[in-house]
């Protein structure tokens, strides 16, 4: 038992925290995307200043855990300045220990590369974006739980 | 008495169904809203020195910029600065800027009335700085986050639609889409772009 307990507590210390990368185009994401193979990406765009996406990225963090090895893949880009990359978000990913995979998007020309996210999507936060090889599917605003997340990409499989 | 105990449920659930039904008809999308060659409707809105504004406040106006903007955003603090800029040039050539704030001050208590107060009065804003008490305008014109600017010529035609420029980091903005939409509707052209996306906050 206490072996268990002593397990339990070190979980946290063994799950490494992860260093955000960066994007500074948003074809690279987009290349990315495309040359994925059989995965079905969750492309979900934040910032660490957006409080109803900081309040459904545990969702995103479920979904990680529960599909872990199952060709879905979760992508938080962060659409924080790229000047704030190490100020605020690394500080943020790091102290919330988020396991999904976090990138940085510095493409400022939002005009152009929001029309290729989805031609609805006007540049609101947060918005997310499914993408395999059977095409695209884009929810506007923020999911009402982890259950609505679930189901959005059980459509998409 | 039975069958009326009955029915009534499923009296009940038909006018259910019906209210839902009239109500989800008649509510404005997420997106509605004006368009580009919309006629916008006036609003009297409430400024941050008390007194009521409208657009017919400015009966000589060339055309108004009506910015979406508040306190507590991010992206919204770091355009103030090129927010006040524009209200100057642009009333210079005889338009009028007006900034509202749309966000329920319950959800963001930065954005309250006498916080908007104290945040013009700070920065001494060259412009009116309105409530959108209720939230009734914002879904009129459909603006979905701060800043969110609409340009109108002098007959209120929606001619602009999107953010003030192309760039939320000032240093690098190649294209001030606001601006140019103001220099052409003074020309008598429509303005190119006609509209924009830019990454703002939710209204919340």
């Amino acid at each position: 038992m206490r072996f268990f307990m002593l397990t339990f507590l070190c979980l946290p210390v063994f799950m490494k925290a992860q260093t955000p990368g960066l994007y500074d185009q948003y074809a690279q994401l987009e290349s990315r995307l495309q040359n994925g193979g059989d995965t079905t990406f969750v492309v979900n765009f934040w910032a660490t200043w957006c409080k109803p996406c900081v309040s459904e990225l545990p969702f995103f963090e479920e979904l990680t855990q529960k599909t872990g090895g199952q060709k879905i893949k979760v992508l938080l880009i962060s659409i924080d300045l790229k000047r704030d990359l190490d100020k605020r978000l690394l500080p943020f990913v790091q102290s919330r220990k988020l396991q999904s995979e976090v990138n940085l998007l510095a493409d400022s020309d939002v005009n152009s590369w929001a029309l290729r996210v989805d031609a609805q999507w006007d540049g609101a936060i947060p918005v997310t974006m499914i993408y395999n090889k059977k095409g695209k599917r884009f929810h506007k605003d923020k999911f009402a739980d982890a259950a609505e997340l679930a189901s959005f990409v059980q459509s998409a499989q | 008495m039975k069958k009326a105990l009955i029915a009534a449920p499923a009296f009940f659930a038909a006018l259910l169904f019906v209210c839902v039904s009239a109500f989800r008809g008649g509510a404005p999308s997420a997106s509605a809203g004006y368009k580009v060659g919309d006629k916008a409707e006036d609003f009297n809105l409430k400024n941050v020195d008390g007194k009521s504004v409208s657009l017919a406040s400015y009966p000589d106006a060339k055309g108004f910029i009506v910015v979406f903007t508040c306190n507590h955003c991010p992206v919204a603090q770091m355009y103030e600065d090129r927010i006040i800029e524009l209200s100057k040039t642009a009333k210079a050539k005889g338009f009028q800027l007006i900034a509202i704030q749309p966000n329920n001050p319950e959800e963001n208590p930065e954005d309250s009335y006498s916080e908007m107060q104290n945040r013009a009065k700070e920065k001494s804003y060259p412009f009116p700085y309105l409530m959108d008490e209720g939230q009734k305008v914002y879904p009129r014109f459909g603006a979905t986050r701060t800043p969110h600017v609409f340009i109108l010529d002098k007959n209120r035609t929606v001619d602009y639609i999107g953010g003030v420029d192309d760039n939320s980091d000032a240093s690098s903005v190649k294209k001030k889409y606001a601006e140019m939409a103001v220099d052409a509707i003074l020309q008598g052209k429509k303005p190119e772009p006609s509209f924009t996306r830019a990454i703002g906050c939710g209204i919340y």
